[in-house]
């Protein structure tokens, strides 16, 4: 733990930004969660999608009594997205829109997401809670390192840390030479990345014969990706700093759906905007409170675009337990898995991206590459298939070797296991039209993800 | 460019660039069978191997080649698929005797030049011993073995020198 994480837990009272909606009394947080979920109901009725599902179903918002009834209602998949693209699920009339965002995903065209002006006010609060429960300050200075684009990252980041009153500073994704220069020219105290960049950054400066915990950096808000404890304290330690998570995903808002307060004790859930069940993925039941599941969220307050039980894929874990910042809303665990693609090698949660997070930040190393996983005998064995091209290729054993060394590293930093890395020549790897197939699981699992 | 005494006088009037070696270096994976591929490949267009050496881990090889013809090796080695790097090495020629390699390391040891890697292997006429080196600095090299009375080996002469 660093000094300064220590400074902030040492504070008699943590600052809560908006204790009204923070602190309510759990009763008080349910009515009102309640009474959202039946005015959100009622506004569906502006959507076709949602309006056809809900008469099938002879849903009515008078019908909603408690906030169990919440499983009478549909799901929404990201397939209900594409199919309802580019703005099918508007419940406000085209031109009353403030802002469209969009998700890349890793499918191909993006689904838009929409906001009205008042969205955007509700999405600035959100990310001010979360910003001032991981200790930033009106006298701060923050460096935003999310790019600016459709990606909700940046732009979310950047409104909330306005409305903290931080000062913000723009700097974008990439050119991490750069952002180095900004940081020591202007001390920003505030870091915002994926936590991977995070590394990035500390990993460049040290090239550049600086020391990365003498940067000025003292907070980091890191997000966007899935990341671990081990990776935590990796970037506590390089950077010296305190590292929060937050959580959160366009479909549903963007960055602010949920972040960590000082006790790092999981990230708590903004519940007076967001109604956030966790489901067993196969049976979609409930689990029992404690348990990993899918996490399905319902946006109660937006206009542009309400979305019902939207299926996340991510997996993770709640719990209502009272926490000693003194908020009363549920924490989500760190998202450990995703339903659709995760992997399980001996026992530790791996995602595809994940690896493909550690290649580049390998300079040569993708897209062309392999993830196998096998079990030879007892224990799984994970090897990284990686491709030669001109780029890294050196006559010199000594650099080919160091190679392959860093890339195990990067792996295991980013995704906690020691992979094989087998480097292999050019075209030997299957090439597909569309998403690449990343991954060939021997094992012969039924389900990893369940 | 200055040379001191030792220099031959063939080399100098040549110059020191053409005194470098072009070898090719390719990326093998290892298994059984890999190292036929590219062979046949560069006999198959009548390009003459003068030597090889291949660098070797339990995953993959890298297996270095001086051809007669590097440019038109280069090209069908990479219109075959191969990832095909160029490197300048010095071939240096010293007597196959016992102890013939380790004066000439000797020699060099006291030069402070970097030497990234070396192999050797002999002439099957005559009592040369032929080394390959691949050093940090090629050019610096070069001129450090004419000084300190070293033979260089050119291409045109390792071409006589080989069968």
């Amino acid at each position: 733990m660093s000094a300064f994480h220590r400074d902030i837990q040492a504070q008699d009272e943590y600052p809560i930004w908006d204790p009204d909606g923070e602190t309510l009394a759990r009763p008080e947080l349910e009515q009102l969660q309640l009474e959202r979920l039946r005015s959100l109901v009622s506004r569906l009725a502006q959507v076709p999608f949602y309006r056809d599902q809900l008469s099938h179903r002879d849903i009515r918002p008078q019908g909603i009594r408690d906030l169990a009834d919440v499983r009478k209602l549909p799901f929404t998949t990201k397939a209900d997205m594409r199919r309802q693209h580019p703005l099918g699920l508007l419940a406000v009339p085209r031109k009353a829109l403030a802002r469209i965002h969009g998700s890349s995903g890793t499918t191909g065209k993006p689904t838009f997401v929409a906001y009205t002006a008042k969205d955007l006010e509700t999405w600035s609060e959100l990310c001010a809670r979360f910003l001032t429960a991981g200790g930033v300050r009106p006298e701060h200075s923050a460096q935003v390192a999310f790019g600016y684009g459709l990606f909700t990252g940046g732009f979310g980041l950047h409104y909330g840390l306005e409305r903290v009153g931080a000062t913000v500073i723009p700097a974008a994704a990439g050119n991490t030479r750069r952002q180095i220069e900004i940081m020591r020219d202007l001390n920003p105290e505030v870091l915002i990345c994926t936590p991977s960049y995070a590394l990035t950054i500390a990993d460049a400066a040290r090239e550049l014969g600086i020391d990365p915990r003498a940067l000025p950096i003292r907070i980091g808000h890191f997000g966007g990706e899935p990341w671990t404890e081990d990776m935590r304290r990796e970037i506590e330690q390089e950077l010296d700093i305190s590292a929060f998570n937050n959580y959160g995903l366009s479909e549903v808002i963007g960055p602010g759906v949920s972040g960590e307060c000082p006790a790092r004790a999981g990230m708590h859930i903004q519940e007076d905007h967001f109604l956030v069940e966790c489901l067993d993925p196969e049976s979609l039941e409930p689990v029992p409170e404690g348990e990993p599941g899918e996490l399905v969220i319902t946006a109660l307050t937006r206009e542009a675009m309400p979305m019902l039980r939207y299926r996340t894929r991510d997996i993770a874990r709640l719990t209502r337990e009272p926490c000693a910042c003194g908020r009363t809303t549920m924490r989500m665990s760190r998202v450990t898995g995703r339903t659709d693609d995760m992997l399980i090698i001996r026992g530790v949660n791996v995602f595809p991206s994940q690896i493909e997070e550690a290649l580049l930040r390998v300079e040569g190393t993708t897209p062309h590459y392999l993830i196998e996983v096998s079990r030879p005998g007892t224990l799984d064995e994970v090897h990284v298939k990686v491709e030669i091209h001109p780029e890294i290729f050196s006559d010199r054993m000594d650099r080919m070797q160091r190679l392959r060394e860093r890339i195990g590293r990067e792996i295991n930093r980013v995704a906690g296991i020691r992979a094989h890395v087998d480097l292999v020549e050019p075209r030997s790897i299957e090439r597909f039209v569309g998403k690449a197939k990343r991954v060939l699981d021997k094992r012969g699992l039924s389900d990893p993800a369940s | 460019m200055q040379t001191t005494a030792a220099g031959r006088s063939i080399s100098l009037k040549r110059g020191l660039k053409t005194m470098k070696l072009q070898q090719l270096s390719l990326f093998l994976e290892n298994r059984p069978g890999r190292l036929d591929a590219p062979l046949e490949a560069i006999a198959a267009e009548g390009i003459n191997i003068l030597t090889l050496s291949l660098a070797d881990s339990a995953q993959f090889g890298i297996l270095r080649l001086i051809v007669r013809e590097w440019d038109k090796a280069k090209e069908v080695l990479e219109k075959a698929g191969w990832v095909v790097s160029l490197t300048e090495v010095v071939a240096v020629d010293v007597p196959d005797r016992p102890g013939g390699l380790a004066e000439a390391l000797k020699i060099l040891e006291g030069a402070d030049l970097n030497i990234e890697y070396m192999y050797a292997f002999s002439l099957r006429r005559g009592d040369k011993a032929i080394l390959i080196f691949r050093f940090e600095d090629p050019d610096r090299a070069v001129q450090v073995l004419l000084d300190k009375g070293l033979h260089v080996v050119d291409g045109e002469e390792l071409i006589s020198l080989v069968p």
